[in-house]
């Protein structure tokens, strides 16, 4: 019952934002929230994974990459969006499907499906950085290597490509896709698969005696990771630009610092970590106004500090403690 | 002929890189079974300490050979008492805290030194093989390798230490039970394997400079070579070394270098799949 509460007020807060908020904020505040909700829902996606079906994914920004890769070039090809959306998200989930026959099939230990699905994502970003000649075009669109895709078409009217959208409808349309991931999500880990999904998660063995075939359950879930980090992806392309840094080690080490400082293993954890996290760092960003000496102090600086503080001293995230504070305020002192 | 010759130096060389980039985190890794994602900014350390060393007019093998092993074997002594040890036994953890300390060096490094390329040029010179030239110090590396190989194995399997390090990643419990001081083995076997990262990342330096991020560029095929080369230390780090290394210099030799680097990384994937346990878990299962 009371995690039925604490997600009723999750999507309502977030169908508030949705409605009030482009009315209320600037231009540069609604671009601004629409890439950190496209932040959340990457974040969302190794929440699922990695917190409830316990697959250390280091490489999660792989199909974030390829998601924003396969929108832009789809989207300048076709010239409408149409079907560049559906595209961008069944490239990274057929790669997460190919990828995934290896490391579950090849029964990979979890750190060692971390360090192949993180030297994935550098793959990627090596392969793409290096794409800058003029050579380097899938059909019209060129992949600009290091400098990436600047003319990214933004999201247009389903089979209408006249009408582009504003940015207050894209950025209700990504955080209405964060919202509808989100629902997904809840509704997969209350059907029979989520529960086989978490049997296994506690205890592989125990569950492949009883029948059922974990190597098929952990890939689908696997796919159906990166098809939400594809979701991400094209939130992304609609608001920021997509280059090799998609794939960088930075940004595979933010996901994994927003899914546990948020709160491994809830699904709203991961969305509160990311925006509490990137919230962190613009501030950080406007420090060097207050003193110049700050100016010179790197965010990896931070971002590590809070990592290892988390690890250390706060390993379950902000989240668990949250609900559990709430949970001891509701039922009184005492009890 | 000479084409051949310059060729195989050239591969034996790419394998000597490889075997020195892995040594440190492969006795860290198949020793104590930590993950140590910072080992890329140990490298880098290492860079850092030489080059620094040598602008204040050191010798730079001095520089590389002493001042950077026992620079970051301190750092090593640090990181372990102050992360390491609370995560023994919680190995995801050691893993994020790891990158955690990663992030934290790249950020200060940058801090302290900003986000530019520093460098030196690489002693030796050249020398020819027939039309071709290739630096003396490429060859250099290859004898450094070799030497690092053989005092590991030696360390390993030869001393009374090595011994004790050995039957403490074996029976743990057994080798406390007839009195070794476990949390000491690891903490020195962690110094160790830092400062040979150190080492590393010295004699690494005039062939590709240091920038605080540097690390990253290392850490992926130090990692999936451990990895690929399974539990043994040194046998399976230099067989792994020796395999990817010569996949990825036929392939740049080939194609160009990026591919080299891509058919590096997928070729371990591969033989991940072929063989989970890595190299050493299938062919020689015992010893070092």
């Amino acid at each position: 019952m009371r995690d039925w509460l604490g997600h009723g007020i999750v999507v309502a807060v977030g169908i508030a934002l949705l409605v009030l908020l482009p009315a209320q904020a600037q231009l540069y505040t609604i671009i601004n929230a629409t890439i950190w909700t496209a932040m959340a829902t990457l974040a969302l996606s190794l929440g699922l994974v990695w917190g409830y079906g316990g697959i250390l994914c280091l490489g999660q920004t792989a199909f974030f990459g390829l998601g924003g890769y396969a929108y832009a070039v789809a989207a300048i090809n076709l010239g409408n969006s149409t079907w560049a959306v559906p595209l961008a998200i069944a490239t990274p989930a057929v790669f997460a499907a190919a990828l995934g026959y290896f490391l579950f099939y090849g029964r990979l230990g979890d750190v060692y499906l971390g360090i192949v699905t993180l030297t994935v994502s550098l793959i990627l970003f090596k392969l793409t950085n290096s794409t800058s000649g003029p050579e380097y075009t899938i059909g019209s669109a060129r992949l600009g290597g290091a400098n990436g895709m600047p003319k990214t078409p933004f999201l247009n009217a389903p089979f209408d490509p006249a009408v582009l959208l504003s940015p207050d409808t894209i950025f209700r349309v990504v955080l209405g896709a964060l919202l509808l991931c989100y629902l997904f999500c809840l509704w997969l880990l209350h059907s029979r698969f989520g529960h086989v999904t978490l049997a296994i998660r506690e205890n592989q063995q125990r569950v492949e005696l009883l029948g059922y075939d974990a190597r098929r359950h952990k890939l689908l879930l696997f796919v159906i990771g990166g098809a939400i980090a594809g979701v991400a992806g094209i939130g992304f392309a609609n608001s920021a630009f997509i280059s090799p840094a998609l794939f960088s080690l930075a940004t595979t080490a933010q996901v994994i610092i927003w899914v546990i400082v948020g709160g491994l293993g809830t699904l709203f954890g991961p969305i509160l970590g990311a925006v509490v996290v990137q919230a962190l760092m613009s501030w950080l960003g406007t420090l060097a106004q207050v003193h110049p000496a700050l100016s010179r102090l790197d965010p990896n600086l931070v971002l590590g500090a809070a990592l290892i503080l988390f690890v250390l001293l706060l390993p379950r995230g902000l989240w668990p403690a949250v609900t559990s504070l709430a949970g001891r305020l509701r039922r009184g002192p005492g009890r | 002929m000479d084409l051949t010759a310059a060729v195989f130096l050239q591969a034996a060389s790419a394998v000597a890189a490889l075997v020195l980039m892995s040594a440190g985190l492969a006795l860290i890794f198949g020793m104590m079974r930590v993950i140590n994602l910072a080992h890329g900014e140990f490298l880098m350390l290492g860079g850092y300490a030489t080059i620094l060393a040598y602008g204040q007019g050191l010798n730079l093998w001095l520089a590389a050979l002493v001042v950077a092993p026992l620079v970051v074997g301190a750092i090593g002594c640090i990181v372990e008492r102050l992360l390491i040890r609370h995560l023994y036994d919680r190995r995801t953890d050691t893993l994020l805290a790891t990158w955690g300390l990663s992030l934290f060096l790249i950020g200060l490094v940058t801090t302290l030194f900003g986000n530019t390329t520093r460098g030196v040029s690489a002693p030796l010179g050249a020398i020819a093989i027939g039309d071709y030239s290739m630096a003396a110090y490429e060859l250099a590396l290859i004898g450094f390798a070799v030497a690092v190989v053989a005092l590991l194995y030696l360390g390993l399997a030869r001393t009374r230490a090595g011994l004790v390090a050995r039957a403490t990643m074996q029976n743990p419990d057994m080798a406390e039970a007839l009195g070794t001081d476990r949390s000491r083995v690891y903490a020195v076997t962690f110094t160790v394997g830092a400062a040979l990262s150190g080492l590393a990342g010295g004699l690494l330096a005039p062939l590709s400079g240091v920038v605080p991020t540097i690390g990253a560029a290392y850490m992926a095929k130090a990692f999936i070579t451990v990895i690929a080369g399974g539990a043994a230390a040194v046998g399976g780090t230099v067989a792994a070394s020796g395999l990817l290394g010569s996949i990825n210099s036929a392939a740049s030799f080939f194609v160009n270098p990026v591919i080299g680097e891509v058919a590096l990384l997928l070729s371990a994937i591969v033989l991940l799949r072929l063989l989970p346990e890595g190299i050493s878990g299938h062919f020689f299962r015992t010893g070092v």
